[in-house]
């Protein structure tokens, strides 16, 4: 464009009017977006949320993501003292093997909560000593209980007629006529490796190593590392061996459901390519099948088929299977309609048929394609097969949205969530890895 | 490709017979691993089909026969009753909005996320070059974590509605989209950012002016087909979590028989949307690509 050109007023109308719309539309598009935004948090009622959100929930969830908490239990009437990690009976210490922070003499029993908290169970009562406050001191009565403390009471104490609970950043404690609570919240995850019916639970590190290195047999007709790795896998508070089965389905859900959705496409794939067939009208039809297999979607599909098959991972990769099948097909065909004559040509040229055309002009050509999209897919399949386990019963899903319905074993959830993403970053990273490999090594 | 397998792999080029020969090696030893790869490949299918049969609640075989016995009886049942169907469609309609909404939102929402860890991500247009690697890693995550599992999280803590659901599809198409865009960006032509920073432009402003302009149609082509999924997803959440017409099919499927026609009402509206917007958003992107 030269000087004249621009310098024509018709022309400079031309540049400042359609700049003019380009910087209209850079203001309009994004207020357009927020005024969107703005009906739709209306509409989703937004402002209602903070009413409705439970925060005290997010606590609970947010500190079991990652601690545990034991409880110290008296049954106020046998003197009976339970000590279990979240309450659980398969998580309960045996009474000659108590926590350190936890000591008994003559009836009196002191729970250490650390940083000067100390709570005593006596006969009759219990004492709790919170630094820089005082003791709180509860008697049973005969008809209920009394409560000495220094005064005016502090919002973190609830005292009611039947039930006293003190909250502190140590710990939570409650007193009821029937028994006296403490509870003592550690990081981590209690029981990961070793329940406590084991004898490694009350080893560290090092003399595990040892153990299982030259240590005294635990059990004489075994290892000590088989009965290490079987105590580990059938830990019954985590339940490992389950959990990585559950995962190894999730994973053969994916890898079934997206390969043989490939095999299945391939020949379809074929037959509705306009340059591959010949017949329209089956090429119409199949094109059609495929937009109705991928309109209907995925979760119509793992519904009809959990009707016919029942729960489990082969409805889930049959699921996958067909969902994939109407998407394969597509992409499928598109890239046979894409390829290179000329191969196809030299091969006809030399006298082949339409199978050896196939093979050896087409084939080649789309693989390193038709392998990557493959792939993909394998990868996004991993993560909604967590999904299809959800809703057909199989797999880490299951697990999953049980452990979440529950409502209290958020250190499984976030466990499951762990193993989830490392496994779905894995498989991206495996798929990343096999895709260079095979295009490369299928071009070169 | 072969002239050039034969010069390096043979000896000097008047030998052909050694190259034929060094040829028909190669040939012969390429099959061989297709065809080890090839069994091995099958006999993993089979065994693996076998292990999920093993595993399953009912056999193949015999859930073969039923696989259309649950789908007839339902549109058997709807077809009596298909006088009901332009009522349930008015009826659900609501819910199918909110379901698009759902959608929407959080491929606006995620799309925006989407475009700053992309750009933060990407070499060269990074504002601290040696955090791409971090915000990588970000992406990563957020693509890895299902979207049920953030989705019935957010239940327990913010109560039912739509919001847990946004929450979640938004986090995962920030980590889905924000990698194509990266992918998109690192193409781009970097002239105009230089040019841009020449007259003293800040980051923000060399990203909107040099950068945007270049990658619009591309993700906004992505992001189109992200809302095609979005869609789907926000179904799915629906049916395992609350809200919008994922719902309304799950409680309609646990009426049972009697209420099929509601069943196929609500699919029908559902498959009709889906069908509607990947026919548009196909034609959109189409455009939007050739320009």
């Amino acid at each position: 464009m030269t000087m004249t050109e621009l310098s024509t007023p018709t022309l400079a109308r031309h540049v400042l009017k359609t700049h003019g719309r380009r910087r209209l539309m850079s203001f309009a598009v994004p207020l357009a977006i927020l005024a969107y935004l703005v009906y739709a948090a209306i509409s989703f009622d937004v402002a209602g949320l903070a009413s409705r959100a439970k925060m005290d929930n997010a606590r609970v969830l947010l500190s079991d993501f990652w601690q545990h908490k034991t409880h110290v239990t008296r049954q106020n009437r046998t003197g009976a003292l339970s000590v279990s990690i979240d309450g659980e009976a398969k998580g309960t210490y045996p009474a000659d093997r108590l926590p350190a922070w936890i000591t008994q003499a003559g009836g009196v029993t002191t729970v250490d909560l650390g940083d000067g908290h100390l709570v005593t169970y006596d006969q009759g009562g219990a004492r709790y000593v919170v630094p820089d406050y005082g003791t709180i001191d509860i008697r049973q009565t005969g008809d209920g209980l009394a409560l000495q403390a220094p005064q005016p009471l502090p919002d973190w104490i609830n005292a009611s007629e039947g039930r006293i609970s003190v909250t502190t950043e140590a710990g939570r404690f409650a007193y009821t006529r029937s028994k006296v609570e403490t509870f003592k919240y550690e990081p981590g995850w209690a029981l990961f490796f070793f329940t406590l019916d084991s004898p490694f639970h009350y080893m560290s590190w090092p003399e595990i190593a040892a153990s299982a290195l030259w240590g005294e047999r635990v059990d004489p007709t075994r290892p000590n590392i088989a009965v290490m790795a079987d105590q580990f896998w059938n830990n019954a508070m985590w339940r490992h061996g389950d959990v990585i089965w559950a995962l190894f389905e999730t994973v053969l859900m994916a890898f079934l459901g997206t390969f043989g959705a490939a095999i299945v496409a391939l020949p379809l794939g074929f037959m509705a390519a306009s340059n591959m067939m010949p017949l329209g009208a089956l090429r119409f039809g199949l094109r059609r099948i495929f937009d109705f297999i991928r309109g209907v979607d995925g979760l119509i599909w793992t519904i009809v088929l959990a009707r016919a098959f029942g729960p489990g991972p082969m409805t889930g990769s049959l699921a996958i299977l067909l969902t994939d099948t109407g998407s394969f097909g597509k992409m499928f065909s598109e890239a046979f309609e894409n390829i290179d004559e000329k191969q196809v040509e030299g091969i006809r040229s030399t006298g082949g048929n339409a199978l050896q055309r196939a093979r050896f002009g087409v084939i080649p050509q789309v693989m390193p394609v038709l392998l990557s999209q493959v792939l993909y897919f394998l990868e996004s399949n991993t993560r909604g097969a967590t999904i299809i386990g959800a809703i057909v019963g199989g797999g880490i899903g299951l697990l999953l949205t049980q452990a979440i319905q529950t409502q209290k074993d958020w250190e499984d959830v976030a466990y499951y969530m762990v193993l989830i993403v490392l496994t779905v970053i894995a498989m991206d990273n495996l798929s990343g890895w096999l895709r260079r490999r095979l295009i490369k090594g299928g071009t070169a | 490709m072969t002239a050039s397998t034969i010069g390096s792999t043979g000896g000097p080029p008047h030998d052909l017979a050694q190259n034929q020969h060094a040829y028909l090696e190669l040939v012969r030893r390429r099959r061989l691993y297709g065809g080890v790869l090839l069994i091995l490949f099958v006999a993993l299918m089979m065994s693996g089909f076998q292990m999920a049969q093993s595993r399953n609640a009912g056999g193949f075989i015999d859930g073969l026969p039923m696989v259309l016995a649950f789908p007839t009886e339902v549109i058997s049942e709807a077809w009596e009753k298909r006088a009901n169907l332009p009522g349930i469609f008015v009826a659900h309609i609501p819910s199918l909005i909110e379901t698009l909404n759902i959608a929407a939102v959080s491929t606006i929402l995620g799309g925006i996320a989407a475009m700053l860890l992309a750009l933060l991500s990407t070499r060269g247009l990074s504002p601290w070059p040696r955090l791409t690697g971090v915000f990588r890693r970000i992406m990563d995550v957020c693509r890895a974590i299902p979207e049920i599992v953030i989705a019935l999280i957010l239940i327990y803590i913010l109560g039912g509605g739509p919001v847990p659901a946004v929450i979640a599809i938004s986090l995962h198409t920030a980590g889905a989209l924000g990698k194509l865009f990266s992918e998109v960006a690192e193409n781009a032509d970097l002239k105009p950012v230089e040019g841009l920073t020449s007259v003293g432009a800040g980051w923000g402003q060399r990203m909107w002016f040099g950068v945007l302009p270049q990658v619009a149609p591309n993700w906004i082509s992505y992001g189109l087909l992200r809302f095609e999924i979005n869609v789907r997803a926000s179904a799915i959440l629906g049916f395992v979590g609350e809200g919008g017409i994922g719902h309304d099919l799950k409680i309609a499927m646990q009426w049972g028989m009697g209420r099929y026609d509601l069943v196929v009402g609500i699919f029908l509206l559902l498959f009709l949307t889906i069908v509607i917007i990947d026919t548009i958003s196909d034609r959109v992107r189409e455009r939007l690509v050739k320009g």
